[in-house]
């Protein structure tokens, strides 16, 4: 792992970068270079909605490596309230507790730790909204 | 194009095959393929492999098999589509073949899981997911199936139960192939009873981690009879589809809409209809994955996945009998070998010669071979 890999997606990770289709309107999350609803290629730079609601989860028992001293933990499709979707780790949360629908809100926090070079990546996990 | 005819298969029975090397599995079901074919020569070969680099430190997997069979000056192809890698390098040799380029083409799906630890292994299937944005997050393989589980219970009110009772027929039907990874029963009440890895999905609701290679010969349908004393299995339709790579991505997280795809264009191809298909090899690399492949491939109504395995409707004695083989989770998973392992289940039975697992009178089958969490399907129509 070398550390242009997660420097390049700093933006997304780190501003909460989307991409605003100017040809359909759709959000996307991460910015792509072609929007899949319309093929159109020109796309502004919009800051994600930093809430949303969970469509569905799963408890991660069996975890990769990198995430082992965390397990169990919860992953979720997000839908933001601009429409972009998403998956990111839901935190503070009881795997008891989590639920379709759930309000949640996406705070910066660290993700993960990349092998021997023990490069910190930084990005979103979703916290429940009370 | 040419029609095309699967005239040898060959398989060693799936597992933890600690004594053997990548290179063995590839040789030992190129081999078995060639002999059950009888054929002297083959003009090409293509193997499926998902992840020999990182499960093995292995590429140009192609060339190596080559060379391991002394077939040295033949052309020699690796395709790779995740755990549809094998499906995907059949439609390559049929390709070549129905196009005119090659005559005899050597088709292998392979995989070496075991000489990697549980974690690593973990780690690579995850590589079939969007790496920087499902991956990255700690989302698994399992995980990703896990949502798709969890939304079609909640949108049909399916139950754990019945995502077990498919776990329970593949095993009842792996219990009878002698090349299954597990050969024995299991019931609905260990399924429930067993670990949890990503909730909704217990591990007997996943398929294992396997080692394991099939292959099969394809000629012209024409120059069958010649070439080889095996009644021809015609390929008479083939599709291929994708989505994309990402579960979060889909409007609707029930759906797998490239497997709905990639069948009907199989079926047109073919001139069939999903009535027609007598047996069945579908991509249960998760229970939830069998029902809602049997609703895309259109063998049961959306919304009745779930009550297809506990009513007995895809059971072997039953009015369509699906994955016979004891399908991946009985058989076995080596992830690039599967596409061309279900073919060969659909080739014997097809010939009559599957044993205490045979679907009498069966002339028509069908395989869906699935990469990624719905990002890439491949359906094959065969028929006798």
């Amino acid at each position: 792992m070398i550390t242009a890999r997660v420097w390049r997606e700093r933006r997304q990770r780190y501003l909460n970068e989307a991409a605003r289709c100017k040809g359909c309107g759709r959000i996307h999350f991460p910015p792509r270079q072609v929007c899949d609803a319309c093929r159109g290629s020109d796309f502004e730079a919009v800051r994600l909605a930093e809430t949303g609601k969970v469509l569905s989860w799963s408890i991660i028992r069996v975890p990769p490596p990198a995430f082992a001293q965390e397990a169990p933990y919860a992953v979720a499709v997000l839908e933001m309230d601009d429409g972009a979707r998403m998956m990111a780790q839901v935190a503070d949360v009881a795997p008891e507790e989590m639920r379709t629908g759930m309000r949640v809100r996406l705070e910066f926090r660290k993700i993960r730790q990349y092998g021997r070079t023990g490069i910190i990546a930084y990005g979103h996990k979703a916290v429940p909204v009370a | 194009m040419r029609d095309v005819a699967v005239i040898g298969v060959g398989m060693l029975r799936f597992g933890e095959l600690w004594e053997k090397s990548l290179r063995d599995l590839c040789v030992e079901a190129s081999l078995a393929a060639i002999r059950d074919a009888g054929v002297e020569r083959i003009d090409s070969l293509v193997v499926g492999c998902m992840a020999s680099g990182l499960f093995t430190e292995q590429e140009h997997l192609s060339n190596l098999l080559a060379d391991s069979l002394g077939m040295g000056p033949v052309p020699a192809t690796r395709v790779e589509c995740a755990c549809a890698s094998g499906g995907v390098a059949l439609r390559s040799g049929l390709m070549e073949v129905a196009s005119g380029m090659s005559e005899i083409v050597l088709v292998v799906g392979a995989e070496k899981m075991t000489d990697v630890s549980g974690e690593a292994c973990t780690a690579t299937l995850a590589t079939a997911a969007d790496q920087e944005y499902e991956a990255f997050c700690g989302a698994t393989f399992p995980g990703l199936s896990a949502m798709i589980a969890r939304a079609y219970m909640e949108k049909f009110g399916a139950t754990s139960a019945q995502l077990a009772a498919v776990a329970v027929k593949n095993h009842a039907n792996g219990a009878l192939n002698p090349l299954a990874q597990y050969q024995s029963k299991i019931t609905v009440e260990e399924v429930l009873k067993s670990i949890m890895v990503a909730d909704p999905l217990h591990v007997l609701d996943c398929s294992p981690v396997s080692d394991g290679a099939a292959a099969c010969i394809l000629c012209p349908l024409e120059r069958a009879a010649k070439l080889s004393r095996k009644a021809p299995v015609r390929i008479s339709g083939v599709g291929f589809a994708t989505d994309s790579i990402a579960l979060y991505r889909r409007p609707e997280l029930t759906r797998l809409p490239a497997i709905e795809l990639s069948a009907q264009r199989a079926f047109k191809m073919a001139g069939r209809k999903p009535s027609d298909i007598q047996v069945a090899e579908l991509h249960d690399a998760f229970t939830i994955m069998e029902i809602c492949a049997l609703e895309e491939v259109g063998i049961v109504e959306r919304g009745q996945g779930a009550q297809a395995a506990p009513a007995g409707r895809t059971a072997l004695n039953g009015p369509i009998p699906v994955n016979t083989s004891g399908g991946l989770k009985s058989k076995g998973h080596p992830v690039g070998a599967t596409g061309v392992a279900q073919a060969h289940e659909i080739v014997l039975q097809l010939r009559g010669e599957a044993g205490p697992r045979q679907v009498k009178g069966a002339r028509i089958g069908l395989t869906q071979n699935m990469g990624g969490t719905g990002g890439s399907s491949v359906v094959h129509i065969f028929e006798a």
